[in-house]
């Protein structure tokens, strides 16, 4: 495998460094909003909850999307061995989407909204994220030029430019009337593109793991493998249908819940896999474990199976009258986007900014004990939300309720153990990167 | 290829049948209730609050808030805030087609999660 030059990588490093920026700011949001939940008030007149959350979701989604950018670039180069179509288009998606996310972070400082949950921004700045995107998009597929035999990542890198887009279009279909003016409408096509939104980041971000085990392990039999594919169809057929769990209690059309529930069971198909490779997995994951990439790789391995576990009994429609509209959707998501997404891309930020020395990184106590940190800690947060989850689910059930503000001072012990572990983790992630960001300047120097 | 295509098919159908043949075909002629939706997010309340289940956990659940709470306490709420929700600078205006909003919202279900009956498959009616 042909290592990348660093003209080449120029592409690539400024996204992953504009992402580990947006993971820092992300983490000091969620840290002051998970305050604002133990000392109500805090900041109200300030940077109340309904501007810090956005702050906090937006610059966390930022962090997935344009790390993920980045690596596609940077392996697509790779796995091409030719360099992008257009370094300048590339150039331009990256300011696009920086200028966009500043633009987004601002805006929502300054209580300038507009939009929905998730995309709280003004309508307007969906537009350059797209044009962004659409620049994505033709670099790749130039890049690629013929996608005969390609591995498996090359159609998991297409699927996700193609579905996000889709999906980006779609969520932004509440500005016509006709889709918006009712509820039930407006909220099943809402959850509908969100769900598949967030498979979509996924196939940009399990493609490029799946390049970074290949170029670790040196080899590139499982990406055109049979098992390789069968399992893309499964991710890919949930990322189609599965997204109706969102929304089981919702009053639309049955059938949407039904064809979810079925399309979300077979995901138990890789679970099953997950658990029957668990060893031989476990052994060649040890191989590697001077190695922080894998290991970040190994500790993603571990999440995938956690919250597979609960999204699949949160399909379930008869659990998920008792888990929805409670802290183990919280608790689920953060298992997502830290243990799973936010693991990989740290994986790959290393593989990306310290190349060659990945088994002798800088201070390698430090990484050390940062990998041990936010892992113990997200275990902690982890449990912390499901226990807050499963008082709140028991005061749902219960026929004489009491009051709202009542249930959430019963939670107030669960959201300290929650927001001292999210301290902890955000030290921990800030050890590991700290460590990579002195290396990355070092081995730049040299 | 050929799974890919027919998979690719199927979502598309899929997207096109739920475009046209929308769950609910009773529109609100209620102009001041769309309005209020434009309100609900003009002012984020959905980072605090859930619509059937959904949004944030700061504050409760506002599905059914028409039926439960009277206007005046709707009002004097959006009007004051609480120790948590800041008061904002929100005109009569909004806070009227917020209510209409709110109202809109509560004929078209309930979210209460109790109402379900839990079938042996697994699933709820």
């Amino acid at each position: 495998m042909v290592q990348l030059n660093n003209t080449n990588k120029s592409i690539s490093r400024p996204f992953t460094i504009t992402s580990i920026l947006l993971l820092i700011v992300g983490m000091l949001f969620g840290i002051m909003g998970s305050l604002q939940y133990i000392i109500p008030g805090l900041l109200k007149e300030q940077l109340s909850f309904e501007k810090i959350r956005p702050m906090h979701v937006s610059s966390i989604i930022f962090w997935i999307i344009i790390g993920s950018v980045g690596s596609v670039f940077n392996y697509l180069q790779l796995h091409t061995q030719k360099k992008l179509y257009s370094r300048m288009l590339a150039k331009a998606t990256f300011f696009i989407f920086s200028i966009s996310i500043i633009v987004i972070l601002f805006s929502y400082c300054f209580g300038i909204f507009g939009g929905r949950e998730y995309w709280e921004f003004n309508p307007i700045i969906a537009l350059p994220i797209f044009i962004g995107w659409i620049l994505f998009m033709i670099n790749f597929i130039k890049s690629i030029g013929s996608f005969r035999n390609q591995p498996v990542y090359v159609w998991m890198w297409l699927t996700g430019i193609f579905f996000f887009l889709f999906t980006f279009l779609e969520s932004y279909l509440w500005l016509f009337p006709y889709f918006r003016n009712n509820i039930v409408n407006d909220m099943t096509i809402q959850w509908k593109s969100y769900g598949s939104m967030v498979g979509s980041w996924n196939m940009l971000l399990y493609g490029s793991s799946i390049f970074l085990m290949e170029k670790i392990s040196d080899e590139k039999k499982y990406s055109s493998s049979p098992i390789a594919f069968a399992l893309y169809f499964i991710g890919l057929f949930n990322l189609m249908f599965n997204w109706g769990h969102h929304i089981y209690t919702l009053p639309t059309y049955p059938f949407i819940k039904n064809i979810s529930y079925l399309v979300s069971m077979t995901e138990l198909l890789i679970l099953g896999r997950i658990i029957f490779l668990w060893k031989s997995t476990l052994t060649k994951n040890l191989k590697h474990l001077n190695s922080i990439t894998y290991r970040f790789i190994l500790a993603a391995d571990v999440w995938i199976f956690s919250t597979l576990l609960l999204a699949i009994a949160m399909s379930i429609p008869a659990i998920n009258i008792y888990t929805h509209g409670t802290h183990i959707t919280v608790a689920h998501t953060m298992g997502a986007t830290i243990g799973i997404n936010s693991f990989l891309l740290l994986a790959i930020s290393f593989d990306i900014l310290a190349t060659h020395h990945n088994n002798d990184i800088g201070n390698k106590k430090y990484v050390n004990l940062g990998f041990w940190m936010t892992n113990i800690s997200l275990f902690i947060f982890w449990i912390s939300l499901i226990i807050a989850g499963i008082i709140k689910s028991k005061w749902q059930m219960t026929l004489n309720k009491e009051p709202f503000s009542t249930m959430m001072l019963q939670l107030k012990p669960f959201f300290i153990v929650f927001c001292i572990s999210g301290m902890a983790l955000f030290t921990g992630f800030i050890l590991v990167i700290s460590s990579l960001i002195k290396y990355h300047i070092f081995y730049k120097r040299k | 290829m050929i799974v890919l295509l027919l998979l690719l098919f199927c979502y598309l159908l899929y997207s096109l049948i739920l475009y046209s043949e929308l769950p609910v075909k009773l529109y609100s002629k209620n102009k001041e209730g769309e309005i209020g939706k434009l309100v609900w997010q003009k002012y984020n309340c959905n980072s605090c609050h859930q619509l059937y289940g959904l949004g944030g956990y700061l504050g409760p659940d506002l599905t059914n808030v028409y039926s439960s709470r009277s206007k005046e306490y709707i009002k004097s709420f959006l009007m004051n805030g609480t120790a948590t929700m800041p008061k904002f600078n929100i005109n009569e205006y909004e806070i009227n087609s917020l209510i209409q909003y709110f109202r809109s919202i509560d004929n078209s279900g309930k979210s209460d999660p109790r109402i379900f009956r839990i079938k042996t498959d697994g699933t709820i009616e």
